[in-house]
């Protein structure tokens, strides 16, 4: 019965901080109920740290990059936790490295196609009619290409790098977020309190800035979050098929593409790198899932 | 309904000059003279030049555009730089084999994914439902031409029991279908689940039960009908990611089709192959959208009634 009792009075107790406290909190107390996305989450930090941490890890020049033959398709062992590859070079430290570009690449085609896409749809729903219909047909026309495709032709066409590898990505998974703005932005935009920013003189770019982007923030995280996952699998399908990063630097696919030729004496130079990608793409999968329902709670039934 | 579906079909037609426009477009910056990749890079100079004034590579892009277009809609793609063949007649001899290793890995993860689906929201919660739940998402989660690799470590490599590679006869066909249809397999038992979930919490269900009609019968004559109607969009939704999937999943099997003619002419530098294929999957997608959305509008009289 005291428990019961406890519960009620936090709850009392909650409700009334929860006045106080910013949306932001809500939607972090909600998210932290959820254990799958917590254990996403903390996968996530984890990958990320070792991202930032790479080079005090292992040494890039050293261990990721030099070749060393003598030591090559060595199983793993306390030397190589996961073992060597055909150059000798060891796994562990070259899934690292190769996180780095992963998670980067991921992070900014993501950013660039928020940007991009996110500035089209709000314009699009905010202004409506001729403005609007031209944005979309042009985004359907975008759509009409499989993203894949589109990546690989932007890549084939500007030339295999870092850089264009983010812009590839980032481009073809624009229509996708200039759609979710757009239609967050017509459920924002005839609600009231627009109204009244524009009875007191606000003009376009401040309502659409300070009123209607932060109203329309919460899909487009969520899209975002799962736009990340999606982004890091082309990337790995892009360099797998020979259209990512230039060698020797690390990137999961090209180490999937290298390692096809040892399958039968070092499957573990293909197996690894994949269930890096495997573990990642999970993480953001459980955390996207787990933000759209501390979000939007009138999802969940 | 004729309406509708000549209105759709009217719309095809900016959409595919759209989707010309913007792939011819970025494959006007590939760097490299095409005349230089025909004749070699040591021809002399005013062959070269020459090639160029025939080809019209020294006209305005909007000029060569148009001649572009003109020709596609004749079926003309330009020559491949090396066998000097027809390109479209090289994309299009590979189709059937693209279109078969889809429809192989599409049937799959249908024939998967709704039974699936069905049963797991029948069942919400029990331990079935969980390990679904839990195989759906590392379905979603795994790179397909991983997958492909590891199927191949383990039915080809280890146990000798299935061919790695190839189109030779239907058994060549069974790893690459099971690779490229898990990933959609996955998508599409989640949302048959959770549009089967949805549509039993409904009144019209509680009625059916009420009176007395068996849950069988509820569950396959009421609830379905409505459940897939969503499902048939995310099917043909995910015919586009499984004509981009075939790429890589045809660069792990060997498979003679579309994406694997394309990741060789990538390597190459052959621009009007690259060019010819992505045109020639994304009207193939836009025109099983066309086709999913006519099914959809039969499947929904809603929609049909529209459109009257």
């Amino acid at each position: 019965m005291s428990s019961s009792v406890t519960t009620e009075k936090d709850t009392n107790l909650k409700s009334q901080a929860g006045k106080k406290r910013s949306q932001w909190g809500e939607v972090w107390r909600r998210l932290k109920k959820n254990h799958m996305a917590m254990i996403g989450l903390i996968i996530m930090i984890i990958l990320i740290l070792l991202a930032v941490f790479a080079n005090q890890i292992a040494d890039y020049e050293e261990v990721a990059i030099k070749q060393n033959t003598a030591n090559r398709l060595q199983g793993p062992s306390r030397e190589n936790w996961l073992g060597t590859d055909n150059f000798g070079r060891d796994i562990f430290a070259r899934i690292i490295h190769g996180g780095r570009i992963s998670l980067m690449v991921g992070v900014v085609a993501v950013g660039i196609a928020v940007l991009i896409g996110g500035t089209l749809g709000a314009i699009a729903g905010f202004y409506g009619g001729r403005v609007d219909n031209l944005i979309m047909r042009a985004m359907d026309i975008f759509l009409a290409i499989p993203s894949i495709l589109l990546a690989i032709a932007i890549v084939t066409a500007l030339g295999a790098n870092l850089f264009n590898l983010m812009l590839a990505i980032g481009i073809s998974s624009i229509p996708g977020y200039a759609r979710i703005v757009r239609a967050s932005v017509l459920t924002v935009k005839d609600q009231e309190f627009i109204e009244a920013a524009r009875a007191i003189g606000a003009s376009d770019f401040r309502i659409i800035t300070k009123h209607i982007i932060p109203n329309a923030l919460a899909p487009v995280i969520v899209q975002g979050t799962l736009g990340v996952a999606t982004a890091i699998l082309s990337t790995a399908g892009l360099s797998f098929i020979g259209l990512g990063v230039p060698k020797p630097r690390p990137e999961w696919g090209s180490m999937l593409s290298d390692g096809r030729t040892y399958l039968w004496e070092a499957s573990h130079i293909t197996t690894f790198p994949g269930l890096a990608i495997v573990i990642t793409i999970l993480a953001l999968n459980l955390l996207g899932d787990g933000l759209r329902d501390a979000l939007d709670p009138r999802l969940k039934q | 309904m004729h309406k509708y579906i000549i209105r759709r079909l009217l719309m095809l037609i900016p959409v595919i000059i759209g989707v010309t426009f913007i792939v011819y477009s970025i494959m006007f910056f590939t760097p490299g003279d095409p005349a230089l990749i025909i004749l070699g890079e040591n021809a002399p100079e005013e062959q070269v030049e020459k090639l160029r004034e025939e080809m019209g590579l020294n006209d305005p892009f909007i000029i060569q555009y148009l001649r572009f277009l003109k020709n596609a809609l004749k079926g003309d793609f330009g020559r491949s730089y090396s066998t000097r063949k027809p390109v479209f007649n090289e994309v299009f001899s590979r189709f059937p084999a693209t279109l078969k290793l889809s429809t192989a890995g599409l049937l799959l993860a249908v024939a998967i994914g709704i039974p699936i689906g069905i049963i797991s929201a029948t069942r919400q919660y029990s331990l079935l439902d969980s390990i679904t739940m839990v195989l759906a998402l590392l379905g979603v989660s795994m790179p397909n031409f991983w997958l492909g690799l590891m199927l191949i470590l383990l039915f080809s490599v280890r146990l000798g029991l299935l061919p790695s590679g190839g189109d030779v006869g239907f058994a060549s066909l069974i790893l690459p279908a099971i690779t490229l249809g898990t990933g959609v397999a996955a998508i599409i038992t989640r949302m048959t689940r959770s549009s089967m979930l949805e549509v039993i919490r409904q009144d019209y269900i509680r009625t059916a039960r009420a009176k007395g009609v068996a849950e069988r019968r509820v569950i396959n004559k009421h609830a379905l009908k409505n459940a897939l109607i969503p499902v048939v969009t995310v099917i043909g939704l995910q015919f586009g990611y499984l004509l981009g999937g075939a790429v890589l999943t045809e660069t792990v099997f060997s498979w003679p089709g579309v994406g694997r003619l394309m990741v060789e002419a990538i390597k190459q530098k052959y621009t009007p192959v690259v060019l010819a294929s992505v045109i020639f999957m994304s009207v193939v997608f836009s025109i099983v959208n066309l086709l999913v959305d006519i099914l959809y509008a039969f499947l929904d009289p809603r929609i049909k009634s529209q459109y009257r």
